[in-house]
């Protein structure tokens, strides 16, 4: 079970160990290569006239643009703008679908009577809703969280209900024979032991938000990272497209790695 | 004798299925004694567990009835311990949050329960266990716990569904052992299904042959051993346990191919 710990080292270990090391400065010099390599060939690039940077925008400005953004203030509302309608898409997202998860697996009839309902909803493409929402919703934040919300509920309820369809069958057995009760035997085994499946579907949910949020804003906004791509497009500034796409990416990558922390604090007990 | 603890009279199930209905019992009659150790052995598939889902209370037959300690069996009662065909220890509780765990459906956990518990896991050693995870317990360590979550609740009679089919061949041996010991020294009545004869004759104070299904009592045997201490280990050790092993398997009628 127990993995030697190494009081002494052998040469064989020592040389494994030097090995993995070299190994993983490789990896992530090679990382940092292809990051330079993209910036430096893109910059001389344009600035060599290969590209034109009024289409292609450039390292060097895009770093200027964010400075600027960032010197008037401007910037930290637009992220937070997104940053915000996300959280709130992907929380409610997959809370509500947990939800309602919840009560299709309480009644066995819900679920069938339900079954093509989700079906013919999961496969319809959600942006085309978008219209519909504006009408409804209004031209603002009510439509785009609405439209983040849209995209990640159905997928939700689905993984999260054949997440819990897929708990041992004997496991319930087990509470039966000590006479559990339905709401037992969700709060004893079904919850607990769809913890993972759930928090992958968070982790799921937060990409599904992202696209549901951008989507929305290309829609109706006026403010927010999505607003500052369509507007940079329409006014023909790629600086700002692109200086957005980037922070975009960023913050993404950054609440991704959010949720899979997350997701090791919730799985300890597996280590 | 003593006193009838389990009274199976003449029990029958037809289960109705869209495809249609199949007879799974046709008619089933025992009499479980207190303290008795009682094997019940049959073809794969003869509702030998749904008969143990019965006296349990899980499944309501279609005919006849099951009386447990003077009272006729209307779901699960507390005088029924089950255990399954692998331990279920839940993997996000610890060892000693996976044995309250029927204390806890039946809130019943209170100081005193708490050091009952505490004294069975004192007993079969795992006290120092007990804020271990199960994935850090061997096979065996983990079917004494399972059998602990059981006992928590102090049960008269404990149902085993081939409780040891998930171990391999050693531990198996090693664990009916412990478990038979278990079972003796807390006093209790247990029964026992297996699809294996040698596990039944060595445990088992008696036997029941089933049938194919629809199943019905094919025989009985009452084990007489002649070994002193017998325990599952010894018990393979004597001569008698052959003849038992010989006519119960020609009774099953065990055909390959």
């Amino acid at each position: 079970m127990s993995v030697k710990r190494d009081t002494v080292i052998s040469p064989e270990r020592q040389s494994y160990l030097k090995q993995m090391k070299k190994r993983r400065q490789n990896i992530a010099l090679g990382r940092i290569l292809i990051l330079i390599g993209i910036i430096v060939g893109w910059e001389a690039a344009a600035d060599l006239g290969i590209i034109d940077p009024f289409i292609t925008s450039q390292p060097s400005k895009i770093l200027t643009t964010i400075v600027d953004l960032h010197n008037d203030g401007q910037l930290y509302n637009h992220i937070w703008a997104t940053v915000a309608e996300t959280m709130v898409g992907f929380i409610v997202g997959t809370a509500l679908g947990t939800l309602m998860a919840i009560g299709l697996w309480w009644s066995d009839y819900a679920c069938k009577i339900l079954d093509p309902y989700l079906v013919v909803l999961n496969s319809l493409p959600k942006p085309a809703l978008g219209p519909i929402l504006i009408v409804w919703l209004g031209n603002g934040k009510p439509a785009i969280i609405a439209m983040a919300l849209l995209i990640s509920l159905i997928v939700t309820i689905i993984t999260v209900l054949n997440g819990f369809l897929e708990v041992d069958k004997n496991k319930i057995k087990l509470l039966q024979t000590f006479g559990a009760v339905k709401g037992q035997i969700l709060t004893k085994v079904i919850l607990p032991a769809s913890v993972p499946t759930i928090i992958s579907a968070l982790k799921i949910n937060v990409g599904l938000s992202w696209v549901g949020v951008i989507m929305g804003e290309f829609l109706v906004s006026k403010e927010g990272l999505g607003y500052l791509i369509i507007y940079g497009s329409q006014v023909f500034e790629l600086d700002l497209v692109m200086s957005s796409v980037i922070i975009l990416a960023i913050v993404a990558a950054i609440m991704y790695q959010a949720v899979s922390y997350l997701e090791t604090r919730f799985m300890q007990y597996k280590d | 004798m003593s006193q009838i603890m389990v009274h199976v009279d003449r029990i029958g199930l037809t289960y109705q299925t869209a495809e249609g209905e199949t007879d799974a019992i046709r008619d089933i009659s025992m009499d479980i004694y207190e303290k008795d150790f009682v094997g019940i052995v049959g073809p794969s598939g003869c509702g030998k567990s749904t008969l143990l889902s019965i006296i349990a209370g899980l499944i309501k037959p279609t005919r006849g009835i099951v009386i447990v300690d003077g009272q006729p069996v209307d779901g699960p009662s507390n005088k029924i311990g089950y255990m399954l065909q692998e331990d279920y220890l839940f993997e996000w509780r610890s060892i000693w949050q996976n044995v309250l765990l029927g204390l806890e459906i039946q809130n019943k956990v209170n100081e005193s329960t708490k050091s009952h518990v505490e004294q069975l896991l004192k007993n079969y050693g795992l006290y120092d266990f007990r804020h271990h995870y199960p994935h850090q317990l061997s096979g065996g360590m983990r079917q004494r716990a399972a059998l602990i979550r059981t006992l928590a609740l102090n049960p008269e009679i404990l149902l085993l569904d081939e409780p040891f089919s998930a171990l391999d061949y050693q531990t198996r041996l090693a664990v009916s052992e412990e478990v038979a010991a278990i079972i003796k020294q807390e006093g209790k009545t247990a029964v026992l299904v297996t699809h294996d004869i040698s596990e039944a004759i060595s445990m088992s104070d008696r036997i029941y042959v089933l049938s194919q299904r629809p199943a019905i009592v094919k025989n009985i045997y009452d084990i007489q051993l002649s070994c002193q201490d017998k325990t599952p280990l010894n018990a393979r050790k004597c001569p008698e346990f052959r003849e038992y092993f010989n006519s119960i398997w020609k009774e099953l009628d065990i055909h390959v191919g």
